[in-house]
């Protein structure tokens, strides 16, 4: 890759700002398993892998599926946060392989957050923000 | 005088002797190394991923490579806890003894181990099968107490289920 | 950095058809004629977005960053929503989205353990993949070192540092716009900037998180601090025990080469920086830097005397700056956002947050970021959710095994670097491992003894030898062996080692005996003069006896002894047959009631 510039560096910020936003219509959810070593003991690698699976199964193509570090609540580690467009992102907690197909099912195809399961809704507070 | 009498009484250690085909393996992390005796560590570490462990001709010959005085890599493999210079058992437990699992009651489990299968910290049993070392803090404080076996990591444990956990693994 | 500030709230307002047939259009003119009306078009802004499905509720409109889901919404709320949520901040309540017949899913910030705390370090934690370049990039990742580049003299950053206050987050709490100062000093050349990452306190693993969830955040204010002190190379030792936060920093340095941010002329400006990972072999005293040093060149990591200091003398005995992994992620956020701003959070003493690895006998196990000077009493109630099982918050012992214990009495103490010295404690790197009453006060001293006795490189004699004597000491106390006079043995051998180690590892070794002595010392004439275990840990000080008066006959205890040394019929208080009892004491931890003794 070639070697970037200061001014290369605000245009990656704003285009991939825009794809974190989800409002483009392209992607419908993006489903975020957090995966540090604490999450991936507790079994988050399982949780991943039933996403992906699902998502093959059904075909779709609007779903991002990624990974992130911790997300800092070890005691309810296994943890993924899934964000439809427009609305803000849900945390779930605890998860196993089985709840992860029920907030695939209801969730991420269906819309409708998997109340059981969920943690919170919405983003944590930065102290710039 | 009892310390004495102690090692006095220990068994003999079988030398393993490592074939000189298996020693020139090591010209490979040699050459990768050579000439920059700052990366004893990795080199070490290379070699034990490649032996197991870090016999004394491993050690000689690393030296004689790196063109270290073997004083000192017997020094730095005896320093970290990571080298051991004895061949380890099939499966390497890791019990977490850190603040954390400690507190949540961990040593509960360690005696449970030393009980099963008869060894201590440190030590490797005579069948082979299991190595045992207590480490500090895995990083997985959630999930205390943890044990890690091989790569299996057991967390949240409760002593009880220990013996069940072991048998899983022969 | 931008020309126009980006606006601080986002309405995201369907345009999908069912919307746009309730009124979402009209809905769209109304709220900008509203926000322009009160000079409010660069604070917020209204985007018009695709179908998210809810059409029956339409028109959608989600406020962002808060979270909030407006739902059926009409152009004549506009007003009310302006007036009320961007102006005074308070959510609309008419209009929020409600689920039949279930409550709501509370929102981030009402949730004790996220909603109090406030994030700098770990700003992109959960945000971001980390092993995408481009997503920390998004987060104004890499903006730091461009602004640095671009418009600041070295001198120039040295001093946004010194002003913003910033202190070492490794422990020591030294002000780390002077290390780097004290660096750019020497002239002698090549220079290093090292990050320990060397973390080996036991219940501390915030440097472990930040370095796999956020790894960029450390190679950028490497960079930075390079720049600063005129290093050109830089390395990382990471703790053999954390493999997946090396894989994940091999790959942030293999991605920031690849965009030229670092290497040779980084940005186009001249500047050139590299780093190099250095993987340690597990030895905890390699955290002490002149140690951690001698490691990275191939040695045994044997602190040694200062002065010289590491900035004089430091690797290959070039000028060395070390600083640890949380202080170089805190570097990006005070350049961009100004010293002003980071010294505007904290205390009179200590600016900024700190992060705190949450564990031990607490509900919310976790990391946590908190302003300096927080109470303790806040993160272990209020974020921590208290003690679970009922039991009774005792102690909480902060800074590891260097630190000390702070009780339960002085649960209010601030957090900040000053407040824990006073109290006996200190800020170590992080670790709070919370206590109840069934952990014993001297078994924890022994333990933390056994560590360090574990652990001391065997250079210097009091540490060595000394700490020796006292688990030997300890161990006599906690097995009933301990005698009239042993405590004040302790209190003169703690002092003693402290006084004349090395290294900083020696120099607080004894920090946790004397700490528990000086608040738990009840706790130690029980083991000695009564020969018994308040907390009912030490086997040899249990009497394994059932109290008539507390057992309730549930006969829990007879099911669970893995001995048959328990007696009892329905109905029946429970026995302990002691010729059969192998003191495991799993009847006591069974015992709901508290009935053996």
């Amino acid at each position: 890759m070639a070697k970037i510039s200061i001014d290369d560096l605000k245009k990656i910020k704003e285009r991939e700002r825009s794809k974190m936003v989800l409002r483009d219509g392209e992607f419908r959810v993006k489903i975020t398993v957090h995966m540090g070593t604490c999450g991936i003991a507790a079994g988050a690698r399982d949780v991943m892998s039933v996403f992906r699976d699902l998502i093959a199964a059904k075909g779709t193509h609007d779903v991002i599926l990624t990974n992130s570090g911790c997300a800092g609540l070890c005691s309810k580690e296994p943890m993924a946060t899934v964000e439809l467009s427009d609305q803000p992102p849900v945390k779930y907690v605890l998860l196993d392989r089985e709840k992860a197909a029920r907030i695939f099912e209801e969730h991420v195809m269906g819309g409708k957050a998997v109340e059981d399961y969920a943690l919170a809704r919405g983003s944590e507070t930065t102290a710039s923000g | 005088m009892k310390e004495r009498d102690d090692i006095l009484k220990r068994k003999v250690q079988k030398v393993e002797v490592v074939p000189p085909e298996e020693l020139a393996k090591l010209d490979e992390i040699i050459d990768r190394y050579e000439g920059r005796p700052s990366y004893l560590i990795p080199a070490l570490k290379d070699a034990q991923e490649m032996f197991g462990y870090l016999p004394m001709e491993v050690q000689r010959k690393l030296a004689s490579g790196l063109n270290i005085p073997s004083s000192h890599v017997y020094g730095v493999v005896t320093f970290y806890s990571f080298f051991t210079i004895e061949p380890r058992g099939r499966h390497t437990l890791r019990l977490c003894l850190g603040t954390a699992c400690y507190v949540k009651g961990s040593k509960d489990i360690l005696d449970i181990i030393v009980k099963e299968v008869g060894i201590n910290v440190g030590e490797t049993s005579e069948d082979g099968r299991f190595s045992l070392e207590a480490v500090r803090c895995l990083g997985a404080c959630g999930l205390a107490p943890v044990m890690l076996i091989g790569e299996d990591t057991h967390g949240n444990m409760d002593p009880k289920d220990t013996t069940k956990i072991l048998e899983g693994y022969q | 950095m931008s020309a126009k500030p980006l606006p601080r709230m986002q309405f995201m307002l369907c345009a999908g058809t069912g919307c746009i047939a309730s009124g979402s259009l009209d809905l769209k003119t109304a709220m900008e004629r509203e926000l322009k009306k009160r000079n409010l078009q660069d604070e917020a802004v209204v985007v018009m977005t695709g179908c998210n499905g809810f059409c029956a509720m339409g028109p959608i409109m989600a406020v962002y960053p808060d979270g909030i889901f407006y739902n059926q919404v009409k152009p004549e709320h506009a007003p009310l929503i302006v007036e009320e949520h961007v102006l005074k901040g308070r959510v609309v309540p008419q209009l929020l989205f409600k689920e039949e017949g279930k409550d709501q899913i509370p929102l981030m910030k009402d949730i004790g353990f996220f909603g109090l705390q406030r994030v700098i370090v770990l700003r992109n934690r959960g945000l971001i993949d980390a092993e995408s370049i481009d997503d920390y990039i998004a987060r104004d990742g890499y903006a730091a070192l461009g602004k640095v580049l671009q418009e600041m003299s070295p001198e120039d950053v040295i001093e946004e540092i010194k002003k913003s206050g910033l202190r070492g987050r490794g422990g020591g709490g030294f002000p780390t716009g002077l290390k780097w100062e004290e660096c750019r000093k020497y002239s002698s050349f090549p220079k290093y900037t090292v990050c320990n990452g060397d973390e080996g306190d036991p219940g501390a693993f915030m440097d472990r998180s930040v370095m796999e969830g956020d790894p960029h955040s450390v190679l950028e204010g490497m960079a930075i601090s390079g720049y600063a002190i005129g290093a050109e190379k830089g390395f990382i030792y990471v703790r053999a025990e954390y493999p997946l936060a090396i894989a994940r920093l091999q790959k942030a340095i293999d991605d920031a080469k690849d965009y030229g941010l670092l290497g040779a002329n980084i940005l186009d400006k001249g500047f050139d920086f590299d780093i190099e990972i250095y993987p340690g072999a597990g030895a905890f005293v390699c955290g002490e830097s002149t140690a951690l040093m001698y490691s990275i060149e191939g040695k045994r990591g044997m602190p040694r005397i200062k002065p010289p200091r590491s900035a004089e003398a430091g690797l290959w005995n070039q000028p060395t700056n070390l600083n640890n992994v949380e202080t170089f992620a805190n570097i990006n956020p005070i350049i961009l956002n100004g010293s002003d701003w980071f010294s505007s959070i904290g205390t009179e003493g200590s600016k900024g947050t700190k992060v705190f690895a949450l564990t031990g006998a607490v509900t919310n196990v976790g990391l946590v970021e908190v302003p300096m000077g927080t109470s303790l009493k806040q993160l272990i109630f209020d974020i921590g959710g208290g003690i679970p099982k009922k039991r009774k918050f005792k102690a909480a012992q902060m800074g590891g095994p260097s630190g000390g214990c702070i009780p339960a009495d002085m649960v209010d103490v601030a957090i900040d670097y000053e407040s824990l010295i006073e109290a006996g404690a200190m800020m170590g790197s992080g670790g709070v491992v919370v206590m109840d009453n069934s952990t014993c006060m001297v078994d924890t001293a022994r333990f933390f003894v056994d560590f360090c006795v574990d652990e001391s490189c065997g250079k210097c004699i009091p540490c060595r030898e000394g700490l020796k004597v006292m688990l030997e000491k300890l161990t006599d106390i906690v097995e009933g062996r301990g005698e009239e006079g042993d405590v004040e043995f302790l209190m003169e051998l703690g002092q003693h080692i402290n006084d004349t180690s090395h290294c900083g590892l020696g120099k607080s070794a004894a920090s946790p005996v004397l700490s528990t002595i000086r608040y738990f010392r009840h706790e130690y004439d029980a083991h000695i003069r009564e020969k018994h275990c308040p907390a009912l840990v030490c086997p040899s000080l249990i009497d394994f006896v059932v109290m008539e008066e507390k057992c309730k006959k549930c006969g829990l205890c007879y099911r669970n002894c893995p001995s048959d040394a328990i007696i009892w019929e329905k109905k029946q208080v429970a026995r302990i047959d002691t010729t059969k009892c192998t003191r495991c004491r799993t009847c006591i931890q069974n015992c709901k009631f508290g009935a053996i003794r």
